[in-house]
């Protein structure tokens, strides 16, 4: 195995944490928006509690992703961020607005009329730097050209990503996000009702995570006609769907049974291999069509040491990770199967 | 607006608004980690008070830290993908590092500020160590990437590509150890300055004295220490400087002819048209000496190297004017802090010297942000000194003036709601009736 593909490996690895990490903190924000009627409050204090203590350690993840990308894939980097520079933009907005509106509104000592506009904020920026996202992810798979003669991507800066592909991707992100946070939230609240409450909302939103799953698909028989010929003919394809399907399926029986263990493992593992189908269905390419992992890749020389420091850096941060979740989230689940 | 100049003005503002935050997350560690362990020490309820308004400060600017500090990263591509597709793997090793130092501190600072309840005493402490660690840590990494553009090395020059890359040697590039000692002592310094500014101000206006002499106490030691620190670093980062960029040093001087026992000058004018710097006192023969520890030494001046090559001078020079004249008023309000130390007075107890305090709170950031101004505006018209122009490591995007002016308009919004937040934290310290608990 190529040192490049290793890197390509690891920066996988780090979008499905991002996706089942941060992913459920954008969802949370999702959810925060429509907390309404009675137990509105006592959602809000539920995915304050759930997020406060670990989204920036979460949103490293993203980080990680970008630095791998520029020192181990240079070239690409410098390409998909040129053409893709408006949805890009709008994500980095969505991502400052998001984590400071959060913050604002927790630590307001005196809240009123200010702390409820900036958890307005923090709501609709979750809602908006998912679709962001997807919109990215969508165009890297369809529209990054690169002209073969000077080696420079061509394109005008809207025709990538003003497309219907990249927009469906970026509702099927915002769902799968949405359906994740009502999945974690069912084991964080302390209280029946509050679990009630999110069972129901998973159902819906796992069941439109497959509908937007599915017109993403249609979209993309015409839109990323190459990442549809990977999700349809590849040697990997079938039995992949197949165990995707099977997580979704088992995920909503455990919703329906109030088995909210098996949920959370069944959604965890269906997203996980949504993202990892994502990008086998994108190899060997890194931006289609005109960056691909071997070609764009840094030299060996760089690649390896970097490889190497990513190891010995996990030796120090995994143990802290898991101290870190153990801290915050290891509370009994009452009420369970 | 020309696109690279509205480039250049959107990297400008994201740096000048992210070193805020980011000193915050390296000097507001110790403080904290001070009065838990003199609460731990004493058995002194107030410091233990202390430690956790001071954590609620903290966590709202480590936020904007994180999320401001992700604008950077993206924005290298997004503003200067020519500059990265060159540079990226070279200095890849302190990124990567940068990484996990940044993800240990959002780790430790997570079970600081939230798990008072939840983990034993010991281990609390410990985290916040870890914080004050990985927070400086992660400072140094970044400014090893910095220091890679003032004085690159740990490549060959192939078809104008970098080739038989050297990582560490990139990495350890003769400008890394100056710059981050500097940068840190600077921000332990500003951070040390604006907290006791705070605090002094409460004081002066009478309010729970036990709890604000004590936060004074803390962070008055630490910025005043580090206020005579940060011109010995600062000098060990000019030697630096005079050695691999002999022009950005002209520049911070208004040094414009070859000279032996070159001046230095205090204040002063550059005229980049006449090439001359007016109004300067000029202290004989001391550059030379600063500069190459011989009073006789010879200094380049600026027009020994041709007009295309040469920074703004008169923005450099101010800049480093500023800096210097920052840095000395705090350290006289540091000496005068410990002359009332040693007469056995209370800083508590001597309103004049409390004003002074006050009056000195912003310098450190102001010096800090100059200081800056000096290092990036020196190395024009360079991005990586003498390799590539930073005209040439522009986006080919047109309309770069919209994200400058959304960038400007969001900044601006933050900065206001964090002044405004700010505030009212330090107002429900001495009011905690007012407080309304979240949960």
């Amino acid at each position: 195995m190529s040192a490049a593909l290793v890197v390509a490996a690891v920066i996988l690895v780090a979008l499905v944490v991002y996706t089942l990490t941060a992913g459920a903190d954008f969802g949370g924000g999702v959810w925060d928006l429509l907390a309404r009627g009675r137990t509105a409050a006592a959602e809000h204090r539920l995915i304050d509690r759930a997020i406060a203590p670990i989204w920036e350690a979460n949103h490293v993840w993203l980080i990680l992703v970008v630095v791998l990308l520029f020192v181990c894939f240079p070239a690409a980097y410098a390409g998909i961020s040129t053409v893709l520079h408006i949805p890009l933009t709008v994500m980095l907005v969505g991502v400052v607005l998001r984590g400071s509106a959060f913050t604002f509104a927790a630590y307001d000592p005196m809240p009123g009329g200010g702390a409820r506009r900036f958890r307005r904020l923090f709501a609709i920026s979750s809602l908006l730097t998912p679709v962001a996202l997807g919109v990215v992810l969508g165009a890297v798979s369809t529209a990054v050209e690169v002209d073969p003669r000077t080696g420079r991507v061509v394109g005008d800066f809207v025709s990538a990503w003003l497309e219907p592909y990249p927009f469906a991707v970026g509702l099927f992100v915002l769902a799968l996000f949405a359906y994740l946070a009502a999945v974690y939230l069912i084991h964080e609240a302390d209280d029946e009702a509050l679990r009630v409450i999110f069972r129901r909302r998973a159902q819906v939103s796992g069941v439109l995570t497959g509908g937007a799953a599915l017109l993403a698909f249609l979209v993309a028989r015409e839109g990323a006609p190459r990442i549809h010929e990977g999700l349809v003919s590849a040697a990997w394809s079938t039995p992949l769907h197949l165990v995707t399907g099977a997580a979704a399926l088992v995920a909503l029986w455990a919703l329906h049974r109030r088995r909210d263990h098996l949920a959370r493992a069944a959604a965890m593992l269906q997203a996980a291999l949504i993202v990892v189908g994502w990008g086998l269905a994108q190899y060997p390419y890194l931006a289609v069509p005109g960056y691909t992992i071997e070609g764009a890749a840094a030299p060996e020389g760089v690649l390896w040491p970097v490889l190497i420091a990513l190891a010995a850096g996990s030796v120090l941060l995994l143990p802290a990770l898991v101290y870190l979740v153990r801290v915050f989230k290891a509370r009994p689940v009452r009420g369970d199967g | 607006m020309d696109d690279l100049l509205a480039a250049r003005g959107q990297m400008a503002l994201s740096l000048a608004f992210h070193i805020i935050f980011a000193i915050v997350g390296m000097g507001m560690p110790l403080l904290m980690v001070l009065a838990e362990w003199l609460y731990r020490r004493r058995g002194d309820l107030h410091y233990l008070e202390l430690a956790k308004r001071w954590s609620k400060g903290t966590a709202i600017m480590f936020a904007v830290g994180a999320v401001s500090g992700t604008v950077l990263s993206f924005e290298l591509g997004l503003l200067w993908p020519g500059f990265m597709a060159f540079a990226g793997p070279v200095i890849g090793m302190p990124f990567s590092l940068e990484g996990f130092a940044f993800f240990l501190e959002a780790i430790f600072l997570g079970i600081y500020l939230y798990g008072w309840e939840r983990v034993s005493p010991r281990a609390h402490l410990a985290a916040g160590v870890m914080v004050l660690l990985s927070g400086s840590l992660s400072a140094v990494f970044v400014l090893c990437a910095n220091a890679w553009m003032n004085t690159p090395q740990g490549f060959a020059l192939v078809d104008g590509m970098p080739a038989e890359v050297d990582l560490w040697a990139a990495m350890l590039n003769p400008a890394s150890l100056p710059e981050g000692l500097h940068m840190l002592t600077a921000a332990f310094c500003a951070v040390g300055f604006a907290v006791a500014g705070i605090h002094a101000a409460a004081l002066l206006r009478g309010r729970t004295p036990d709890f604000h002499r004590r936060a004074l106490g803390i962070a008055f030691a630490v910025g005043g220490v580090a206020a005579f620190l940060t011109p010995l670093t600062g000098h060990v980062a000019a030697e630096q400087v005079a050695h691999t960029q002999p022009v950005k040093l002209a520049a911070m001087e208004g040094q414009w002819d070859d000279e032996r026992g070159a001046p230095l000058r205090l204040f002063g004018l550059p005229d980049e048209a006449r090439e001359v710097t007016e109004y300067a006192i000029e202290v004989p023969k001391l550059l030379s000496f600063i500069a190459y520890a011989d009073f006789d030494a010879e200094v380049k001046g600026l027009r020994s190297f041709p007009a295309d090559e040469r920074p703004p001078v008169a923005v450099t020079h101010l800049a480093f004017q500023v800096m210097i004249l920052a840095g000395m008023a705090m350290m006289g309000v540091a000496a005068l802090g410990g002359l009332a130390l040693v007469r056995r007075r209370r800083l508590a107890d001597t309103p004049g010297l409390l004003r002074l305090i006050v009056l000195a709170s912003p310098l450190g950031v102001v010096a800090i942000e100059a200081g800056w101004t000096v290092t990036e505006v020196g190395r024009q018209p360079w991005v990586i000194y003498k390799i590539m122009r930073t005209a040439e490591a522009v986006t080919p995007m047109p309309g770069l003036w919209i994200p400058f002016t959304t960038f400007t308009a969001l900044y601006l919004f933050l900065g206001a709601a964090v002044v405004v937040l700010l505030r009212r934290q330090v107002w429900v310290a001495d009011h905690p009736e007012a407080e309304v608990a979240h949960e």
